[in-house]
């Protein structure tokens, strides 16, 4: 039995919302993610569900400015996302933002989708700034371009990141921090996946990045730890950088967000083994009807 | 090794991973180095096997290759293993110094290599590292064309002084050497006797090369010398220039760039030695993209069918007179090498 899947005709407006607001919009996205990968048949599901919350947040909550008719409208801040394995979360969140048809969330990773495996430009999707897919890449982009925008347009555009903490133990990560905490880039904001998952195991096992918060304050950031699943801290967390930036801290802002890998599907919580495997067919029902449930 | 038969499908990984557990069975000095992805390049065997002679360095593919480095001038065989979008290019750099320059006993496994990554697309589908390697120093460059070739170039790169790479590949493709096929380092092997043309590959798609030769037989008549070129470098001239002697016209295949990669070394021997028409099957100065690894090698035309029709073309210019050096009746058509 093939189970038949289809993907709601159903698009969220970007403004200010209740917590509630955001855990019905997560929860879409998660079933976007499952679904998506379940027909890609490969795919990096832990990551992606462990980033819903934020993501939601990010796109549904007024945060982000963009327009979803015109991709690259001037007007719009960035979204950098370094993590490029992880872009399920966002083909989902930009399909529900407009920017494409959700149907075509079907395509993921297939021959001739502009739903690539990791993101690229030469498919022209609307809404994805930069290529990604080669670790510790993107957050140096997003830094090019708060340079941009702090020193040479002189504007007020904002620049997200997200990174994974398994990211970090690449080098030029640390290098992207020096340079954004000497610049002072109080308009970049760097989102870090910190599920403490990656493919071989935990991250403080592999190859420990810690202490994190250490770290970031030494290159003169702005360090906000939070509860990556809790939507009121997302919230705060993410006024407090616009504040930041409105106060001309002269700091970049890193929210060092406390996830479990495979959020809300309870067989992938937690697991490192989720890192890069798409749901089978019977766990594709298992995890669909656990989030109706 | 002529007659056509494979006996089941395996990813050349697996030979790296085996080759590694046996090397350092016979050698203690052999030490390993992961980037995550252990249980992918499957550096994991080694892991499990000799734990206190693995080290986990995270992700940070330039510091391994440099660290390999510190470990090789300290008088140990390092291994370091990532996917070749990361263990050819972010490291490059400490390639080209710390390993070649230093010229140490570095061996690198560059694994899911070429299209056959699949859905992953364009940003892992590294098609470039071939043209790159082939350019340092003192490096041995070696692309196995089964799971038995990776095993034995894996072990024979291990115990052969001086900087290494190996190429190999994720998905399951056929096997058809066996532990008796002959294996060294700046050696090629005919695996399919031939005179109206010579089809040199690396790689997975040697099985291909041979698909092509036993049509063009079939349908033609035609006798294709098919010819397994591992060893990119050191590269076996004298088999190649001998093929371009006696079949006159030669088709290179390969899963990887047409520019700088084994068709490019192939014509840099042929041109130096006995120029004849030469056809280039690889990937025509694209990026790659997401799909299945079977559709992406039809698609980009690394399948057969392609490697049969440039034959043709090959020995339809042999055929209208442009042969060795003499250019006859050809006239030149100063086409971008693709
Ligand atoms: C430069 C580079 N090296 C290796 C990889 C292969 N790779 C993809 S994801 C990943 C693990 C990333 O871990 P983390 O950042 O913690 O992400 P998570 O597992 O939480 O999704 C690795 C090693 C890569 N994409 N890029």
């Amino acid at each position: 039995m093939a189970i038949e899947i289809q993907f709601k005709d159903k698009n969220f407006e970007n403004r200010s919302r209740t917590a509630d607001e955001f855990a019905e919009i997560a929860l879409e996205v998660r079933r976007d993610v499952i679904k998506s990968l379940y027909l890609a048949k490969s795919g990096h599901s832990g990551g992606s569900l462990g980033m819903a919350d934020i993501f939601s947040v990010l796109y549904f909550g007024g945060y982000l400015r963009y327009n979803p008719t015109e991709g690259d409208w001037q007007g719009r801040d960035r979204f950098v996302l370094s993590a490029g394995h992880i872009c399920p979360v966002l083909y989902s969140v930009l399909s529900r933002a407009g920017f494409f048809p959700t149907a075509e969330l079907s395509t993921l990773r297939k021959w001739g989708s502009r739903l690539q495996g990791h993101p690229g430009l030469d498919v022209n999707l609307p809404g994805i700034e930069s290529a990604a897919g080669s670790l510790g890449q993107g957050v140096s982009i997003a830094v090019g371009m708060a340079l941009n925008h702090k020193y040479l347009e002189k504007d007020d555009k904002l620049v997200f990141t997200v990174s994974g903490d398994g990211e970090l133990q690449e080098g030029s990560c640390w290098e992207a921090a020096m340079s954004a905490g000497n610049y002072g880039l109080d308009n970049l904001c760097w989102i870090v996946d910190n599920n403490d998952c990656q493919i071989d195991g935990r991250v403080a096992d592999v190859m420990s990045i810690y202490p994190l918060d250490k770290k970031f304050e030494a290159f003169n950031f702005n360090v906000i730890t939070i509860d990556g699943h809790d939507y009121q801290q997302i919230m705060t967390a993410l006024d407090t950088f616009r504040e930041n930036f409105k106060n001309n801290s002269g700091k970049p802002t890193v929210i060092i967000a406390k996830t479990l890998m495979g959020k809300g599907v309870s067989f992938m919580e937690d697991n490192y083994e989720w890192h890069g495997n798409p749901p089978n067919e019977q766990q594709t029902i298992d995890a669909l009807k656990e989030m109706d449930s | 090794m002529s007659e056509l038969k494979k006996y089941g499908y395996k990813p050349t990984r697996f030979g790296f991973g085996h080759a590694l557990v046996e090397l350092g069975e016979l050698h203690d000095n052999v030490v390993v180095l992961g980037a995550d992805i252990t249980g992918s390049v499957l550096t994991s065997f080694f892991k499990e096997k000799f734990p206190e002679r693995f080290f986990s360095i995270g992700i940070a593919e330039q510091n391994a290759t440099t660290i390999a480095a510190g470990l090789a001038l300290s008088g140990k065989i390092a291994f370091f293993s990532s996917y070749s979008a990361f263990a050819a290019f972010r490291n490059a750099d400490q390639l080209r110094l710390s390993v070649c320059y230093n010229n140490v006993n570095v061996k690198i496994g560059g694994g899911h290599s070429g299209v056959t990554v699949g859905p992953d697309g364009a940003t892992h589908q590294s098609l470039e590292e071939v043209s790159f390697l082939r350019a340092l120093p003192n490096l041995t460059l070696i692309v196995p064309c089964d799971y038995e070739e990776a095993r034995k170039a894996t072990l024979a790169v291990g115990i052969n002084p001086g900087p290494a790479y190996i190429r190999f590949g994720r998905s399951a493709v056929p096997m058809f050497t066996t532990k008796a096929t002959p294996f060294e380092i700046g050696k090629a092997q005919v695996f399919n006797e031939g005179t109206d043309v010579a089809i040199v590959a690396c790689g997975i798609v040697v099985w291909e090369a041979m698909l092509a030769a036993e049509e063009l037989k079939k349908k033609h008549g035609i006798s294709a010398r098919v010819i397994n070129s591992p060893s990119i470098k050191p590269m076996d001239v004298k088999t190649i220039t001998d093929a371009a002697l006696e079949c006159g016209c030669v088709v290179t295949v390969e899963e990887h760039q047409v520019h700088g990669g084994l068709g490019a070394a192939v014509a840099e021997v042929l041109v130096k030695n006995f120029p004849v028409p030469m056809e280039f099957v690889g990937i025509p100065d694209t990026f790659g993209t997401s799909g299945e690894p079977d559709e992406l090698l039809e698609k980009f035309g690394l399948t057969w069918p392609t490697i049969y029709a440039s034959a043709l073309k090959a020995i339809e210019r042999k055929d209208k007179g442009f042969i060795g050096y003499r250019l006859v009746k050809d006239i030149p058509q100063y086409k971008e090498n693709m």
